[in-house]
């Protein structure tokens, strides 16, 4: 590099779309550079002579620009602490740290280049055949592979970056602003519809941005319209990644502020595919010099950025494109020193380097030519991604050298420009409007009248490979000798080919580099392309931020009206499901201890609650529940438990009768959309003769259990219009009254500590005060809050299982110590069938209470019973105890043993194995229930 | 995802429903065989063509509906609501 900063800069192109007034500095590779405002990372480097731009993959060989939009293979940096950033279409901004990413130490020397030297061994299926034995080393090969990789790095240490999302419903909506992607969204938006159009670059115009002045005033010409069009919405900087089924597309846009990139999720009534044309490498030796570019990175670079690529220009065509490159260069100062145009004879055999670049080209005729610019335009593929995500199958167009669309395209989905066929900016402008006429006319009254004008691709020279062997995947470098060695061994169907070579599986997915990857293996078959077929596109089109699918999170957390009153009182939050709760307020043990002697509350509103209305309500607890509901009288509660038509229990909870054709259900504070839908689904589903209308209350009331020996004594203090006595409202009863003046409250007296208790419902919007006159009536009692960690200490202790913790996807009713409560001699109810032939075979896992018989050890929840080295059971409950002053379990085990006085053995997880003993009860404190009906 | 046409809320995005899954008449629980029971629960038919399911749209009116849905080509022929259509909720 020599000269002064940005001196390969031409003159000024009537196409520029950089401001020459306004530089930018930034740094590449530790060193300072400077670019103009408008420029891309790449055209900045180009500017300023920097040939070099990145090292291969796999071979770690030396690469620079090539196809020069954002597909480009080479142009792969880490910016700031973003990793593979499309240099190409990037736009530079002050204060860039740019990097290449996959060198070490530096672009310069790189250690990894040694793979070059070892080519010849690191073949086809090179690792496939090589880091298969031992097994056990897989772990070490898989790091040292890592570090081959040729990605950028994440920095863990990285700001999270938030995402977004969002929907669209247009009625037409347009991939590729280009020429025909233009004219198609305008002639669908004058026909009525709403068009959304998506452009990948920053500004609409395809092709024509870097064509000759008239290209350029149709291009204006256009974007004037299109903006000032009402019924047409337009994305710049955003592609279309899929289409999935009835246009269901996904499309994300990039450069927005705060987010990196963001999804839109649009569903339209058509599709209409104007990707344009993607320009395909040639296949030659030394075709990934740096210095040998596509034609129309060529014409990017000059007649957007004004950049000089070169100083000496060879051009190989096979088409006007090539032509076109040489005008530009010219017109820079680029001494094109030779055009050689396939389409009149003349081949290319090899490109040749000094120091790792370009430094000349030989020709079929023996001619050698020193340059340092190579410009090939060999072809173009179509990317018909979006038709082959529509159920299209492509075609090769012999005519063409070109795959196209396939005839059986979704009547919803259309094609135009490039991707249909090639002509005169008039001819691609009226077959976009045809087309954007037939997707109005599908999208808006269903049926298309309007006929599209014949357009296909024009005759084309099939330039995929030369003589010689060179690249054909640039991402993955895979050449055409690893293609033809990996045919040769058997791999000869395409899609073989692509798995053991993996070509076509890099960052450029196929779109560079499928159809020379086909033409070289039909070579290999002497077989026509056609019949070698090609590769099925799949989404997304582009690479996509996983934040980006992510989206933001819309998952919701839900307080209870007490939980400042909890965070202004030393409670610790836990993470409960939906629910965000008070763990514990300081010291779990001392609150057990505290409600085991005197008087606690704890809240409880996540409990699910629904109130239940009709004639027909215990027919459907009757159906829903285990046990039997037809005689609970008005003011009688009832512990429930629900399994599912397979047996298994899904959820618990205690059901009351408020009046004649009233009742009130509660069930665990995670399941109540689960029961719900349960509920809804066999009343909708099953009988939907039955009168029950269910009203989902959860939120409705704010809910508190108060426990202990003198619950009842301070609740008498709010409340007057209930007798709270034992014989006026006894165990297992409601009552509905006035709490502290709030009336319309709930008062159930059950308990789940163990302790006389009374759980209160109370409207929600009156939650905090019953807390607090609660908190403040019961100071007289040493009162205290508790969290879900005493209460669960508690419930152990008294033997409850909780659903979920206890029981797991496969615990039948008969394995949780339910017994007593599952009726069989009820006609039917949901699980039944199951429930019976458990009985039956006594089958299945039976829950126990377990004592460690050193009383300090608490072994870790879902620690293993193994016996004879089989597992016999596990520990799904346990806890220090501080009113037993031991440990205390629950578990799992099988019905051998499930008999009280067994020892059995427990795994814990560093595999000391301690004993415990089965309990004759689940409850290890006050079995009997003699607290509880206090 | 695909739309399903809701009888209340009309087309949506299949992400707003529950699937629940073919249709099947549950078996008489007092006579069920434990061969027709477990058909009834885990065996499904999975035809390639037309189908009859069962869709919640649980994220959306709460109601579950009936679709007649082409496995291969996701084309949904009719949809019904069912008959229990809740009260003032």
């Amino acid at each position: 590099m020599s000269g002064a900063q940005g001196s390969s800069r031409g003159a000024h192109r009537p196409g520029e779309v950089v401001d020459r007034n306004r530089t930018i500095t930034f740094m590449f590779n530790g060193k300072k550079y400077k670019g103009l405002v408008g420029d891309t990372i790449i055209s900045a480097l180009t500017a300023n002579g920097v040939k070099i731009v990145s090292r291969s993959w796999k071979y770690h060989r030396r690469r620079g620009v090539m196809s020069g939009n954002y597909h480009d293979p080479n142009c792969h940096f880490q910016v700031n602490d973003e990793p593979n950033v499309r240099g190409a279409h990037r736009r530079l901004e002050e204060g860039m740290v740019v990097s290449t990413q996959n060198v070490s130490p530096s672009l310069k020397f790189d250690v990894g280049a040694v793979n070059q030297k070892l080519s010849r061994f690191l073949t086809a299926g090179f690792y496939y055949k090589t880091f298969i034995k031992p097994e056990r080393l897989w772990p070490t090969y898989e790091k040292v592979l890592q570090r081959f990789a040729g990605g950028g790095k994440v920095a863990a240490t990285g700001h999270h970056v938030p995402a977004d999302k969002r929907y669209a419903h247009p009625d037409v909506l347009v991939a590729g602003g280009g020429p025909s992607g233009m004219s198609a969204a305008l002639s669908a938006a004058d026909a009525g519809s709403s068009v959304l159009l998506v452009e990948e670059e920053y500004e609409l115009g395809g092709f024509l941005r870097w064509g000759t002045g008239d290209e350029l005033a149709v291009a204006q010409s256009l974007r004037e319209k299109v903006a000032a069009h009402p019924k047409i919405t337009t994305l710049t900087n955003a592609v279309v990644a899929g289409r999935y089924d009835q246009n269901w597309v996904s499309v994300i846009e990039r450069g927005l502020p705060v987010v990196m990139e963001s999804l839109i999720k649009v569903r339209t009534a058509t599709l209409i595919a104007a990707p344009g044309l993607i320009e395909r490498p040639y296949v030659f030796e030394g075709n990934d010099l740096p210095g040998v570019m596509l034609s129309t990175a060529v014409l990017r670079l000059v007649n957007l950025y004004a950049v000089k690529p070169g100083e000496r220009a060879v051009v190989f065509t096979g088409n006007d494109s090539g032509i076109a490159a040489a005008e530009a260069l010219r017109a820079v100062g680029v001494d094109v020193v030779q055009v050689v145009d396939a389409r009149h004879g003349g081949g290319l055999v090899r490109a040749t380097s000094s120091r790792g670049v370009l430094s000349g080209v030989e020709f079929s005729d023996g001619s050698k030519v020193l340059c340092d610019l190579l410009v090939v335009a060999a072809g173009w593929t179509a990317p018909t991604t979006l038709l082959n995500l529509s159920g299209n199958h492509p075609v090769f167009d012999e005519a063409g050298a070109r795959f196209v669309p396939g005839p059986d395209l979704d009547d919803t989905v259309f094609a135009t420009g490039g991707l249909v066929g090639d002509g005169t900016i008039d001819e691609i402008l009226a077959h976009g409007a045809a087309v954007g006429r037939q997707a109005s006319e599908r999208a808006r009254n269903g049926s298309v009248t309007t006929v599209a004008p014949a357009f296909s691709p024009d005759p084309h020279l099939p330039l995929f490979f030369g003589t010689t062997k060179g690249i054909v995947d640039f991402s993955e470098d895979v050449s055409s000798k690893d293609l033809l060695a990996a045919a040769h061994e058997g791999y000869d169907s395409v899609e073989l080919l692509k798995r053991y070579t993996t070509a076509t599986m890099g960052p450029a997915q196929g779109k560079l580099e499928t159809i020379n990857t086909v033409a070289v293996l039909a070579s290999a078959n002497g077989e026509s392309i056609e019949e070698t077929g090609t590769t099925v596109w799949r989404p997304p089109y582009v690479p996509i931020t996983l934040g980006a699918l992510a989206g933001r999170s819309y998952e919701p957390v839900r307080y209870s009206p007490m939980q400042a009153w909890h965070e202004s009182h030393g409670g610790i939050n836990i993470v409960a499901g939906q629910w965000m709760r008070p763990e514990h307020y300081g010291d779990a043990a001392k609150e057990v201890s505290t409600v085991r002697s005197g008087v606690g509350i704890i809240d409880v509103t996540p409990l699910g609650k629904f109130e239940l209305k009709g004639n027909d309500v215990s027919k459907l607890l009757n159906l829903v529940y285990v046990n039997k509901w037809s005689k609970l009288e008005v003011g009688a509660v009832r512990y429930g438990v629900m399994c599912g038509e397979d047996g298994v229990i899904f959820d618990d909870g205690v059901t009351g009768h408020l009046s004649e054709d009233r009742y009130f259900m509660s069930t665990t504070s995670s399941g109540a959309a689960g029961v719900y839908a349960h509920l809804e689904s066999w009343l909708q589903t099953g009988f939907p003769e039955w009168d029950v209308t269910i009203t989902n209350v959860t939120s409705a009331y704010a809910s508190i259990n108060i426990a202990g020996p003198q619950s009842r004594e301070l609740l008498s203090k709010l409340v007057s219009d209930v007798d709270l006595s034992n014989e006026a409202f006894p165990y297992m009863n409601l009552r509905t009254g006035t709490i502290a003046g709030v009336p319309g409250c709930h008062m159930w007296r059950i308990g789940f500590t163990g302790e006389l208790s009374f759980e209160i419902h109370v409207p929600a919007g009156f939650g905090a005060y019953v807390w607090e006159t609660l908190m403040e009536h019961g100071a007289d009692f040493g009162i205290t809050p508790f969290g879900l960690e005493a209460q669960r200490i508690m419930r152990l202790e008294k033997g409850h299982f909780i659903v979920g913790q206890d029981t797991d996807g496969v615990t039948q009713g008969f394995s949780a110590g339910i017994d007593w409560l599952i009726k069989l001699d009820k006609d039917d109810f949901i699980g039944k069938p199951e429930l019976q032939w458990q009985h039956d075979s006594g089958a299945g896992f039976r829950l126990v209470g377990i004592h460690p018989n050193d009383p300090k050890q608490v072994p870790t929840e879902a620690s293993q019973i193994v016996m004879d080295g089989t597992i016999q059971g596990r520990i799904t409950s346990s806890r220090f105890s501080p009113t037993l002053n031991r440990s205390i379990c629950l578990g799992l085990v099988v019905p051998a043993l499930a008999v009280a006085g067994t020892v059995v053995p427990i795994r814990l997880p560093n595999g000391t194995i301690i004993q415990g003993t089965v309990m004759e009860h689940h409850a290890s404190y006050d079995h009997e229930g003699a607290k509880l009906r206090g | 995802m695909i739309l399903i046409p809701c009888p209340n809320c009309g087309p949506r995005n299949s992400s707003e429903f529950t699937y629940e899954g073919e249709n099947k008449e549950r078996p008489n629980a007092a006579t069920a065989t434990k061969a027709q029971w477990r058909n009834y629960l885990y065996l499904k038919n999975n035809p390639l063509g037309w189908t009859t399911e069962t869709w919640y749209h649980s994220s959306g009116c709460k109601k579950f509906l009936v679709a007649e849905r082409h496995t291969m080509t996701n084309e949904i022929r009719s949809t019904k609501a069912l008959g229990h259509q809740g009260g003032a909720s």
